[in-house]
């Protein structure tokens, strides 16, 4: 029987951890997109376009990622697409991401006063002009901490992506189970990357947060 | 004051003296099932300097806010300089509120952007003009306001009555031929409230058409040429100040003017 070092564990998982840094940056930025779109949507005066937003994050909200994911992998074949792990995986995780990031951001535009509604309007600033100059700028400031720390909640979800079989680093470590009959050992590690990972994330949303904080 | 001894020459050029700045015509506007504009009709000169006083309730603030659109009306008529408001059409909106300047009570400055840039913002984006020309006004602006030193001051480093007066200045900026000021002293210190009713002053005497929402009686007084007291969603009564507050006509003016002291 082939006896497995640590370091062979280690170094297989950091490989397929990059994958897991991949997704969550596609998830993120996809995401990120899709999300500002959406907040557009939500902050126009149409009641329609606001409530079909409203809907979109309620059941992006309300449903398991895990099902979510399935449903994007079973059901893009369904539809004819031929969907690879990866695409799948991309494309549930950016509409997850979609729908909380335009939820908190939303909530960021909320927090700015009618005021400054109110002002821009009155200085003939037409719908584009008051969000892209007056209210985003501002509304930027709020949400940064709360994005960043989101990033930490889609680096996590990416770990469902191993169900459909995409590697990454949770089913990286999987596999290695199975090869080494070492699970505690080989998750511990697992655990740590993730930690790894997540860590200096949420350090850096906390200092950005006191340092926004201070600004204004 | 007489109306047609003011030619305004800094900032309407093409008004005629004469001319209507605002007509407002059976205007009425409610909130929900309460009505709190129960038909306003009221014609507005251009240099005209008005003051609208009465309780908190009476329905002034939301007049003044329906003149530029922030408020929306559900009959009657409303004009600004000849053209009527259309809150469907944006093109024509943007174009009126032009015309129209507005100045808060809480400023509404943009707390993310130096005075100067809070002040050439909207002719930038507007009227395209190019930053040279909009920094050029903003400082000519800020020099008629007393505050050309704090061209890049943040807002939040300035008093509220610099604030307010560079919130003046951010709305000249536009070259407005109305300016509506909704009570525009009443979130300042005592202190403070003097130095920004100079410049309004300095503008009803250049000729500019003013509007006031005010709980300034001594100021409405002194520089308005008409005072227009609203009770219960109408104008309950009008007339030059000095008549106006030395022979209140109406019972309810004559209690409003007595509850103040």
């Amino acid at each position: 029987m082939v006896e497995f070092s640590l370091w062979d564990i280690v170094s297989n998982l950091l490989l397929a951890a990059r994958w897991t840094l991949v997704l969550s940056l596609i998830a993120f930025l996809g995401g990120g997109l899709v999300g500002l779109v959406l907040l557009v949507a939500r902050t126009t005066h149409s009641r329609s376009l606001q409530q079909g937003v409203a809907l979109y994050v309620q059941v992006f909200q309300g449903t398991p990622l895990l099902m979510q994911l399935f449903l994007a992998y079973f059901g893009m074949a369904m539809l004819g697409v031929e969907t690879s792990a990866w695409t799948a995986a991309a494309v549930a995780l950016t509409l997850y991401s979609s729908a909380f990031l335009t939820e908190i951001w939303h909530g960021c535009v909320k927090s700015i006063g009618k005021g400054q509604w109110e002002a821009a309007q009155s200085l003939a600033l037409n719908f584009g002009e008051q969000l892209r100059y007056v209210i985003f700028p501002q509304a930027a400031r709020i949400a940064v901490p709360p994005t960043v720390g989101f990033l930490v909640q889609v680096v996590k979800g990416t770990a469902l992506a191993s169900v459909i079989g995409f590697v990454e680093l949770t089913k990286a470590g999987t596999m290695i189970t199975n090869a080494t009959f070492k699970p505690f050992l080989v998750y511990s590690c697992v655990a740590v990357l993730y930690f790894l990972i997540c860590y200096p994330i949420s350090l850096y949303a906390r200092s950005l947060e006191g340092r926004l904080h201070v600004q204004r | 004051m007489h109306v047609l001894s003011k030619v305004d020459s800094m900032s309407n050029a093409n008004a005629t003296p004469s001319a209507t700045a605002v007509g407002i015509s059976g205007l009425r506007k409610s909130f929900g099932s309460n009505e709190v504009l129960k038909g306003i009709d009221l014609n507005v000169q251009s240099g005209e300097v008005i003051a609208i006083i009465g309780k908190s309730g009476s329905g002034k603030s939301t007049l003044l806010r329906c003149i530029n659109g922030l408020e929306m009306f559900q009959q009657g008529k409303l004009t600004v300089q000849g053209l009527p408001l259309v809150y469907t059409d944006p093109a024509a909106m943007r174009q009126l509120r032009q015309q129209v300047g507005m100045i808060f009570q809480s400023f509404n400055l943009f707390p993310h952007l130096t005075v100067g840039k809070n002040i050439q913002l909207a002719p930038g984006l507007v009227k395209q003009l190019s930053p040279a020309e909009t920094e050029a006004t903003a400082r000519r602006l800020l020099a008629r306001v007393g505050l050309a030193e704090k061209f890049d001051a943040f807002p939040d480093q300035l008093s509220g009555g610099q604030q307010q007066r560079v919130a003046i200045a951010r709305a000249l900026a536009m070259s407005p031929g109305i300016l509506l000021c909704d009570e525009i002293t009443s979130a300042l210190d005592p202190e403070l409230v003097g130095e920004v009713l100079a410049v309004v002053e300095s503008l009803a005497q250049e000729g500019m058409t003013l509007l006031m929402v005010t709980h300034e009686m001594n100021f409405a007084r002194k520089v308005s040429d008409r005072v227009i007291f609203m009770h219960q969603g109408r104008v309950h009564e009008e007339g030059a100040p000095d008549e106006l507050f030395a022979n209140p006509k109406t019972p309810e003016l004559q209690q409003f003017l007595s509850s103040l002291h």
